[in-house]
């Protein structure tokens, strides 16, 4: 029997981007947490600026659990697993993936909230590509704004807005929704190849800005300035720049004394009472299980982990899995198209040595909705990123543009000559749910502890594979007007495999039929259970997740603030 | 301190290898890059020296692909050649390494190709990784691509003197700054990128 602890209010199940920032107005609101996490702390001594060890063989974690759990994946129902990697490139530790992610911290587009009424509203409903399950989200951006905001100045975020209550700033970016306010510290620096590139966007009539970071372009909350010593990159910040959780809102919520923090605290299974309500968690210490109870759960383990939680926790009233009774957990699923970018060489030194990958300059003429697609035969597009991000041995492993082999005298000279002078371009791009793209449990694969680990089925089809030709093509505009003397383009479509930007699984919408999660982020089908993360997005637009996780997450908790009394007494 | 295991010039003894498949893994990573006009190479750079280490620690899952391999690839030089692989001139050797690259060697578990691919992204690792970890001896690597060092620190100042080509090397390695722990990592293997942002 596992060890019964003490009753607490509610319970967060991992405290990285999602359930770290939950925490503060929780805690801020009187509310008593428990943040279980299966990672211990870290701390700056921890993030040595070693390609090997960061870039290479994992990182600086202490607590191998997302490698061993990795999920297995096909692109559909009739494809055998492709081989299992044995990395996945999660954190576990206080502070989750924002120890080593790259930080970029952007704001989605109003039209992803509005996908299908404003697609229709435009274009025809029949410019919805086929066997998408895409839905509105049950809000909008505007609603959003204000946690935006919040998260902004809470964790700290370097930009330049491009567009204060409707004033339009031109070194912003004129394309952004109304922000209440600007950033709470100016953009990174920019480096004399970053400048060149946004001269050319400019010369091509295309509007490039800074890119927002969750990083310090100056001094803020006390913590250090950026460094930029080159080694922000699944590394993790030696000088606390980096505004990682573990940094921000998780410390704030511990000096309330309201959050306790318990580390190497692996969970299980969520517990649901004779009632349908979930009454707790149970996890693993080295061996040892234990029992929360809480009055309110909240999973945010990310997207394979809340799906894996709900499918593994089956009871009486669940018996296909927690939240499950409408078959919707590990529909939805679907991740950013991330690595169909292109690369590009120049004929001189680009200086990017030194620099992390949350430098750099955006265009986002050719994101989502932001250009006319009454000729096209695709919906959405992608934010084109030209950022300063080198290390020795990623350099070494460059393509040869197909002017050298890939070893020997030539390709030393090769390598000499242009270990500097690439760039490959990152454009993230709109991505939709299917039907037949979905997480469930592999019958085969099992984790070290015997549960069996997620199966991801999950193709690009055909609106996917558009977007990236087209956005490619616009990529490659920019490089060669900046000079470039030979361009390459990573292929696109194909299977989606694993993600470090995965999505839905236990989607949010006002309709339980499609949807686990209601427009708070809580369970249609037990009210007392949240879930945080992009697991519960139904769109991705053109831009990386981590801010709106973050919004969406600080939205919740403070509901569940705001309604405690309703929603804890629910048990009785 | 990132070089002393080699301060004291004496032959370093291996930690997994036989000094037989420690000679045709040098051999090998001379070819790939090789020591010429543009300087010193992987020999120098102490990549097989790195992998050696190595296959004791992190890359331990790849010692019997090292052990069936490289065993493999004297017998096809052997066979297909006369020489072992050591003897064959350096024309020959590639021309041995080529049908390696494309899966043309005979005599391999698996596949030749992914031996090779597997030794030339270890002697990427040996030649440009850290010279912590046995490699990338005297900054070889590093001061092949004009990598300018480890910093902690990188001003405004000293980025506009990179752009003016005049950042000079520091040859610092990580652990050099004696501020970072040294293995707070359980080392996995191969991560294979860093591409997903
Ligand atoms: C290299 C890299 C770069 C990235 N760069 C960006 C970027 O620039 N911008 C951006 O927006 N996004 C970026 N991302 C994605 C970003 O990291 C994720 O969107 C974000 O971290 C997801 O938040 P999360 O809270 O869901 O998961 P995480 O931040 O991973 O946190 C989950 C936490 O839960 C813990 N946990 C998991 N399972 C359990 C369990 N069963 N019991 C207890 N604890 C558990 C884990 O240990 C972990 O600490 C990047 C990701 C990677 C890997």
């Amino acid at each position: 029997m596992a060890n019964r602890l003490k009753d607490t209010d509610v319970v967060i199940v991992g405290l990285g981007a999602a359930g770290g920032v939950a925490a503060l107005p929780l805690a801020q609101a009187g509310i008593e947490v428990v943040g279980l996490e299966a990672g211990t702390w870290l701390t700056r001594k921890d993030f040595a600026p070693d390609e090997l060890r960061n870039n290479v063989r994992g990182w600086p974690q202490s607590v191998q659990k997302a490698n061993q759990e990795i999920p297995t994946s096909r692109p559909n129902a009739s494809s055998p697993s492709a081989p299992r990697g044995t990395v996945h490139p999660m954190q576990n530790s206080v502070g989750g993936t924002t120890l080593h992610y790259w930080g970029q911290s952007w704001r989605l587009n109003p039209w992803d909230f509005k996908v299908v009424s404003e697609t229709t509203r435009r274009y025809g409903a029949s410019r919805i590509p086929k066997g998408s399950t895409v839905e509105d989200w049950p809000f909008d951006y505007d609603e959003l704004e204000a946690y935006y905001d919040k998260v902004e100045y809470g964790v700290g975020v370097s930009g330049q807005a491009g567009n204060v209550d409707g004033r339009i700033d031109p070194r912003g970016n004129p394309f952004e929704a109304p922000r209440r306010r600007g950033y709470p510290m100016p953009p990174l620096r920019w480096t004399e190849f970053i400048e060149k590139m946004a001269g050319s966007a400019k010369s091509l009539g295309f509007h490039p800005f800074p890119g927002p970071a969750a990083v310090n372009s100056r001094s803020y909350q006390n913590r250090s300035p950026c460094m930029y010593h080159g080694f922000c990159n699944r590394g993790g910040c030696h000088v606390d720049a980096k505004n990682s959780t573990m940094v921000t809102t998780i410390p704030r919520a511990q000096a309330t004394g309201r959050l306790k923090v318990v580390t190497r605290a692996h969970v299980t299974t969520i517990e649901v009472d004779a009632n349908g309500q979930v009454a707790g968690v149970n996890y693993l210490t080295d061996g040892v299980e234990y029992f929360q109870p809480a009055k309110v759960v909240l999973v945010a383990g990310y997207t394979y982990e809340n799906v894996r939680l709900l499918l593994l926790s089956k009871s009486k009233a669940f018996p296909n899995g927690l939240s499950n009774n409408h078959g919707q957990v590990g529909r939805h699923y679907f991740s950013h198209n991330m690595l169909a970018g292109v690369s590009a060489l120049f004929p001189s030194n680009t200086s990017s040595w030194y620099g992390l990958p949350a430098q750099g300059v955006a265009v986002d003429d050719w994101a989502d909705d932001n250009f006319d697609h009454s000729g096209l035969d695709f919906i959405g597009g992608g934010n084109l990123w030209v950022y300063s991000d080198r290390r020795p041995i990623g350099a070494a492993g460059m393509s040869t543009f197909g002017r050298a082999p890939a070893w020997g005298s030539a390709w030393k000279a090769f390598i000499k000559e242009n270990a500097d002078r690439s760039n490959t371009a990152y454009i993230q791009k709109t991505t939709l749910p299917y039907e037949d793209n979905y997480i469930d449990l592999d019958p085969v694969v099992k984790d070290p502890l015997g549960f069996p680990v997620c199966r991801v089925t999950a193709e690009f089809k055909e609106n996917e594979r558009r977007v990236s030709l087209f956005t490619q093509g616009k990529m490659e505009q920019w490089y060669r007007e900046a000079g470039a003397v030979a361009i390459q383009r990573a292929p696109v479509g194909g299977a989606m495999g694993i993600s470090t930007h995965a999505y839905g699984g236990t989607r949010m919408g006002d309709n339980p039929a499609t949807n686990v999660v209601d427009r708070w982020g809580l369970s249609h089908e037990a009210p007392n259970l949240g879930v945080l993360g992009a697991s519960t997005m139904g769109t991705s637009g053109a831009h990386n997740p981590t801010l709106t996780v973050q919004a969406l997450a600080w939205r919740t908790a403070e509901h569940l603030a705001k309604n405690w009394n309703r929603i804890s007494n629910r048990r009785s | 301190m990132a070089r002393a295991f080699q301060a004291s010039g004496a032959p370093e003894a291996l930690e997994s290898l036989s000094a037989h498949e420690m000679e045709v893994l040098d051999a090998i990573v001379g070819r790939l890059i090789p020591t010429d006009a543009n300087g010193p190479g992987a020999v120098e750079a102490g990549a097989a020296r790195y992998i050696d280490r190595a296959l004791a620690g992190a890359l331990s899952p790849t010692r019997e692909a090292y052990r069936s391999g490289l065993a493999a690839l004297d017998r096809y030089a052997q066979s297909s050649r006369g020489k072992t692989f050591k003897e064959l001139s350096p024309t020959d050797q590639d021309s041995v390494l080529i049908d390696v690259e494309t899966g043309a060697a005979t005599g391999f578990t698996g596949s030749s190709a992914a031996f090779f691919a597997m030794v030339l992204n270890h002697t990427h690792q040996g030649t440009f990784g850290d010279p912590y970890y046995g490699g990338n001896r005297d900054f070889a690597g590093w001061d092949l691509i004009g990598y300018p060092g480890v910093r902690t620190m990188v001003s405004p100042t000293d980025q506009r003197t990179l752009e003016a080509h005049q950042l000079k090397s520091n040859h610092k390695s990580a652990y050099d700054y004696g501020t970072f722990t040294k293995s707070s990592a359980r080392l996995s293997a191969d991560a294979g990128g860093d591409r997903q942002a």
